[in-house]
């Protein structure tokens, strides 16, 4: 087996951060391969999946609403739940949403703004495949850009996730309108994983911040894991 | 058949493009107490049976055209 595991970044027509994540996870040791969304299949030997950031058709209907049909997606669906380690990043967090993999859905900002700024971060848990470099309390810079980045869920959802520590990162100030300043949240299970913030932006001190790689080489680290568990 | 669907932001949902627009509106003069804006999407079926369109188009709403989370829908159908 290689050595590196090979980490398969969805790219839907109008994303644009497939690139930079793909970059970003061969800087943390993984061998990114890049997936068509019209592919039925993930490459053999897929170890984690990570859905980038864009505006995935064009955000037709609502953000990730068409690409969490996409025929790509039933294969992510099947690997999420066989366990593997899935990542979405801003779209692909809207999509993971869309998709139910995650809970809740990201609405527009509340302040009516697009917001592209670096934003400080809290890891609520540590205790996830991926946070396990973080420690709890840890404040991440972590850069956003997104104009539907508030994310919602009804009072009863938001009570459950909370108490079952799917919380993953918080803000650590208003963003945008974000129930409870949530930044990123996991599935029940603890592999699937949504996050506003692009960490794929933030792997290096030359770009202002090199938090965004503990959160890239923790999915690395899971791609590896689940690899050997399913060798 | 046609049916229409009206999405809407369910109620309590903030609606940050109805609050822009209202906006707009009273800086043209117009007072306005609140806009809330959704979305129409016609559907032509080739099922015929008005009962079935209804059940099909629910679906429909249901796994893509609205997100039940944060909109509320409702449907029209017509005979072409």
């Amino acid at each position: 087996m290689n050595d590196r595991p090979t980490v398969a970044v969805v790219v839907f027509p109008g994303s644009n951060d497939d690139h930079d994540a793909a970059w970003a996870l061969g800087a943390m040791g993984a061998d990114p391969r890049l997936v068509w969304h019209a592919e039925a299949t993930l490459p053999e030997g897929t170890g984690a999946v990570v859905l980038p950031g864009g505006f995935s058709y064009g955000d037709y209907l609502r953000a990730g609403a068409i690409a969490s049909v996409a025929p790509v997606m039933d294969a992510v669906r099947a690997f999420a739940s066989s366990g593997g380690p899935v990542l979405g990043i801003c779209n692909g967090f809207q999509t993971l949403c869309e998709a139910r993999l995650l809970p809740g859905a990201l609405r527009p900002n509340h302040q009516l703004e697009f917001v592209c700024r670096d934003a400080r971060v809290r890891v609520e848990s540590a205790d996830t495949l991926f946070t396990r470099r973080c420690e709890e309390g840890q404040e991440l810079t972590i850069p956003v850009k997104h104009g539907d980045g508030a994310w919602y869920a009804d009072e009863g959802t938001f009570v459950q996730v909370a108490a079952r520590r799917q919380i993953v990162l918080r803000y650590a100030e208003d963003v945008n309108g974000s129930l409870g300043n949530v930044a990123g949240v996991v599935n029940e299970a603890g592999n699937v994983m949504g996050l506003m913030p692009h960490p794929e932006h933030a792997v290096d001190p030359l770009l202002g911040s090199a938090d965004g790689g503990l959160l890239l080489a923790a999915l690395v680290d899971a791609a590896t894991s689940h690899l050997l568990a399913a060798a | 058949m046609r049916a229409t669907v009206l999405v809407r932001p369910k109620e309590g949902i903030l609606d940050p493009q109805g609050e822009a627009v209202q906006g707009s509106l009273k800086k043209l003069g117009f007072a306005v107490d609140s806009v809330r804006v959704g979305r129409v999407i016609d559907v032509e079926l080739a099922a015929s049976d008005e009962a079935e369109v209804r059940a099909q188009v629910e679906r429909m709403c249901s796994e893509l055209l609205a997100n039940p989370l944060i909109e509320s829908f409702q449907i029209r159908v017509e005979e072409p």
